[in-house]
Parts: structure tokens; sequence; C-alpha cells
């Protein structure tokens, strides 16, 4: 029994130090140190359920070493494989890698689940607590398939959104058969049932894992970040049901509080791309746009990246959008060598970040501060989108629909109401993009049409490297 | 699982309601630069359930419940360290900025 108290007293500590380490990372002072604190927090509760090995259930006592062995085995590979995964992966490829990361969560409250239901334990504790641990598991079994899909599409393994006839209704039958095998089951733990339903919990999961893959794959890729931090939500709450059937007051607290700082974290993420959750999950990403408001007026220029090297030189304020592409091109840090030497020359630059520049919101704060770039000249929408009519230079690299005027007038387009940059009011704009094309939401850009507007084709890190020689060669 | 105390009914709906809003408040006053960290920082800590998935292998029974709480405790595993990792080294990079414009070490 003292093994049981000392269990209980460390994961009081572990959830006092996981919301004291997320509170910590909540600010960009002490955000390093909040990871350190819950990471302590992470251990303390692991050494401690060690000591379930003291005390274990009287029909699994014979297997304590074959288990115990099994433990480690399973800690020390799976802890191994995701630390040299985890230092390994590039900046840009964070956010599949969390969706990884995420998905074994999820696997592992629904192998709970399954543990749980398929011992008896679950049906020995009566009604509500099998409802919690099936409600966990479908949950859980969710946010593993769907999480893999999600790291198979932004890892460029899965390009295409793929989707059945009358797909949703084929959805809505899998949530049905779902949560009608989980009644079933519950049913029988009422009923008191002598056998335990090995194959329908089977079943169960199968279903469940079927409704994640198919609830993803017709999601594009724009909104991948929206569904990741949607099943990290969920991964959350799956935590925290399981925790309740384990009587595990950490995992309840640690579940709970993930489930709904996800829940609102995916919310603020949908607005910023002005976009509904329930249509993301349930629809596709804007049709064409009809033309109903006219077809876009002017011509696109180009301009040689020197011209627009210099024209920044001389300039007293410079505004820059970074994108997505910049940071596949892994152009920051040539992009920041190139703002030192402006700054030098006594040139005020600032970034302007939009909420969804990269991959997730602050995708692109974490790939600028990767570059060194120090945080404070670096800005949100709302804080710098009235300075650009002041600004004599914007510049655009390899971002295309948060710069989209469009957003504000054509009530047909797609994006028609999300928040953009302003760019359109500086002095002189320009854009270096790799080409032509549209953005990811597959719209004409009509900033590129406009008379202060210039482009700058080709690759964002070589163009950089012809900004910083054009610079130096002014002297 | 043996505990002192038992947590039931209203007790269990006590604790979500104030993880809820404490989870809630916590990422509501945050700034949008740290919502990639902060998703991987909540990432990390469901990885708790780590603790779930050893307690159930370690009272497995029979042979599937040892392979289902093997790849759970895997997974979970994965999870938590993952977790930590990509979080530390997206937060490692955060840092005040450089003394005056200019005046950089190049």
């Amino acid at each position: 029994m003292f093994s049981a108290f000392l269990i209980d007293a460390a994961y009081f500590v572990a959830a006092f130090l996981f919301l004291y380490g997320l509170k910590r990372m909540a600010s960009p002072v002490t955000a390093r140190s909040g990871i350190v604190v819950a990471g302590g927090g992470m251990l303390v509760a692991v050494v401690a359920a060690f000591l379930y090995g003291f005390d274990v259930s009287p029909r699994a006592e014979a297997h304590l070493g074959t288990n115990l062995f099994l433990l480690i085995l399973a800690l020390g590979l799976g802890t191994g494989w995701a630390w040299f995964s985890g230092k390994r992966v590039a900046m840009t490829d964070m956010p599949q890698m969390v969706a990884l990361y995420n998905g074994m969560g999820g696997g592992a409250a629904a192998a709970i689940a399954a543990t749980e239901l398929l011992s008896g334990n679950a049906l020995a504790h009566g009604v509500v607590v099998t409802v919690l641990a099936i409600l966990g598991g479908l949950i859980g079994a969710v946010a593993l398939s769907g999480s893999l899909i999600a790291w198979a599409k932004l890892d460029g393994r899965m390009n295409k959104t793929w989707r059945l006839a009358k797909h949703q209704y084929v959805n809505a039958c899998l949530l049905g058969g779902a949560l009608f095998i989980g009644a079933i089951i519950s049913v029988m733990a009422i009923a008191g049932a002598a056998d335990t339903p090995v194959l329908l919990i089977m079943l169960f999961f199968a279903v469940a894992l079927a409704l994640g893959v198919l609830l993803t794959t017709p999601i594009g890729g724009a909104d991948m970040p929206v569904v990741i931090s949607l099943y990290n939500a969920f991964t959350g709450l799956a935590v925290a049901f399981e925790g309740f059937v384990l009587q595990n007051p950490a995992m309840i607290i640690a579940g709970t509080v993930v489930g709904s700082a996800g829940t609102l974290l995916t919310l603020m993420m949908a607005k910023a791309m002005n976009r509904q959750v329930s249509n993301i999950i349930f629809s596709d990403f804007g049709g064409e746009d009809d033309g109903a408001d006219g077809e876009i007026q002017g011509t696109m220029k180009s301009a040689d990246a020197s011209d627009a090297a210099i024209a920044m030189y001389y300039a007293n304020k410079v505004i820059i959008v970074p994108g997505y592409g910049l940071a596949v091109a892994q152009a920051q840090h040539k992009l920041y060598e190139f703002v030192k030497l402006l700054q030098k020359q006594g040139v005020e630059v600032s970034f302007a970040i939009h909420p969804v520049a990269g991959r997730m919101p602050g995708h692109m704060n974490v790939l600028l501060a990767e570059a060194g770039v120090p945080y404070d000249i670096i800005f949100d929408l709302e804080d710098i989108n009235e300075d650009f009519a002041q600004a004599d230079v914007a510049i655009v690299l390899g971002a295309n629909d948060v710069v989209n005027p469009a957003a504000r007038t054509r009530k047909s387009s797609p994006i028609y109401g999300m928040p953009i940059l302003n760019v359109d009011q500086a002095r002189q704009a320009y854009v270096v993009k790799r080409g032509q094309g549209k953005g990811y939401s597959g719209v004409e850009n009509e900033l590129f049409f406009l008379d202060n507007t210039s482009m700058v084709y080709g690759d964002a890190q070589k163009v950089m490297v012809q900004m910083i020689e054009a610079v130096k060669s002014l002297g | 699982m043996d505990m002192s105390v038992t947590i039931t009914g209203f007790v269990a709906l006590y604790i979500f309601l104030l993880a809820a809003f404490a989870g809630y408040e916590i990422i509501g006053r945050v700034p949008a630069i740290l919502h990639t960290p902060l998703m991987s920082g909540s990432n990390f800590i469901h990885g708790i359930v780590v603790v779930g998935a050893m307690w159930a292998l370690l009272n497995a029974g029979s042979t599937l419940e040892q392979v289902i709480g093997f790849v759970g405790v895997l997974l979970g595993a994965g999870n938590a360290a993952g977790g930590y990792v990509v979080t530390e080294r997206m937060l490692e990079m955060f840092k005040p900025t450089n003394k005056a414009p200019g005046a950089d070490k190049e």
C-alpha cells in the first residue's frame, strides 16, 4: 500500500509540474524553462509508475517478470526512436513530426482502452467506466489513424486528397457503427456477461481506425495544421477518459488540460485562416472563383533581384513578409544576412507574420528564430498592418494567399474574409516567387497585377544571394 | 487499480471542469509566436498516457493483453520523448534581441 501512496504523491507533483511548465511555456521569456519543468514532471511520473510492479492484479502475478522485461524494452525502444527522430528532423518538418507523436499518444490511449476491455477490468468497474473506456478508445483510435494520414500528407508521402462516393455518408455510418458496437459492449457489461466479447472489441477498434483514416483523407494540405491541432485535442480527451478508467489523476488532469487547450488552439487557427472547423472536416476546400466580381485587371511586371535589393537599400522603412516558400528554399539564413546589411545602412526593417504563415500558427516565427532573427523585429498581423502605408518597400517571400487583396473585396473568392497583410498599401511591393503558380487555395492573386508590384522570379535562396551581392557591390 | 482515493462521479466532473478551464486560460493569453511550440508542448504533456500503458502492461494476464500493452507503452513513450525533444528544440531558439541593430558579431 505504501507504493500506492508514493505513486499518488508522484502524480500530484507531476500534475503540478505540467501545469506550471505549460504556464511558463506561454511566454517567450520563460518558454524554454517551461518544457524542462514539464519534462521533470514526466520523469517523476514514469519512475513512480514502475512501483505498480509491487501491486499487480492476481492474474498477472505469474507474468510479472515477462511484463517487466517487455515494459523496459518498450520504454527503451519508444524513447530511443522518438528521441533520435526528434533530434534529427528539420525545422520545416516539425508539423508532421508533431502529428506523428500525437498519433502515437492516441494509439497508447486506445491500447489502454483495449487492454481494459479485454481483461474485463473496465467491465468489472461498471457501466460508466466501460462507456468512458469505449469513448476514449474511439477518440484515441481516430486520433492515431487520422494523425498518421496527416503525417503522410504533410511529409509528401500522400499527395492526393482521396474521397469515396458519398464520403460523408460513409463516415457517418462508421461513426454510428462504432458507437453501436460500443453500446453493445456496454450493454453486455450491464447484463454481466460471463465472456469478454473479444471479437466485438476488435471490430470496434477496426471501425474506429477506419473512421480516422476516412475523416482525414479528403482534407487538403492547407487545412492540415488545423486538423493536427484538432487531433491533438482528441488525444488529450482520450487520455483523460482512460485516466478516469484507470483512476489515474495525472492522466485526467494532463489529458483534460490538453483537450481544452488544444480545442482553443484549433479554433484560433481556424479563425486565422477564415475557416470553420466543421467546414474543414465535412467539406472540401473552396471551389473555383466563378469570376462573378469581374476579371482581374492589369498585367504582371517582373524585376531583377538586384533592382529590388537596391530599392530596399535606399529605403527608410522595409517590411518583409515571409511565407512557407522561404522556409522550403531554406533561405531564412540568407534573408537575415541581407537584413543585417540593410540595418547597417540604417534601414528600419521589420518582419510581418501572418497568423498562418508557414504551416501552423507560429511556425514561421520558429523558422525565423532558427536563423537568429531577434523576435522584437517580428510583428503579428494586427501590430504591423497599419505600418504598410508608411513603408517604402514591402517584400513578399514565398507567400501568396495571405497577401491577396481579393480577401477584402471579392465576395466570390474562397478566401474572402480572411485577414490579410496590407502589402498592396506599401509604396512599392516586390514578390519573390518561384513561378507564376497560384497559392495553396488555388486563387489568382490580385496583388501581383497592381501597378506598384513587381515580381522577382526565382528560388528564394538564389534570389537572396543575388540581393546580398547587389548590396555588397554598392559597398 | 488500487489507490487510496477513488475518483468517482462528481469528483471526476469537478476535476474535468477545473482542468478544462486551466487549459483554456493558459493558452488563451499566449502570443501567436508560441502557438506551434505550445501545440507541441501540449502534445508532449498528453504523453503522460505512457504511465497508464505501463500499468496496463504490468497487469496484463494474457498474451493478447501483453502485446497490446507493449504497443501501448511503445507508443506512449514515443509520444512523451518525441514531444519533449521537438518542443525543446523549438523553444531553444527563442532568444532575446542582439544588442543593437548593426552591432552584430559579423
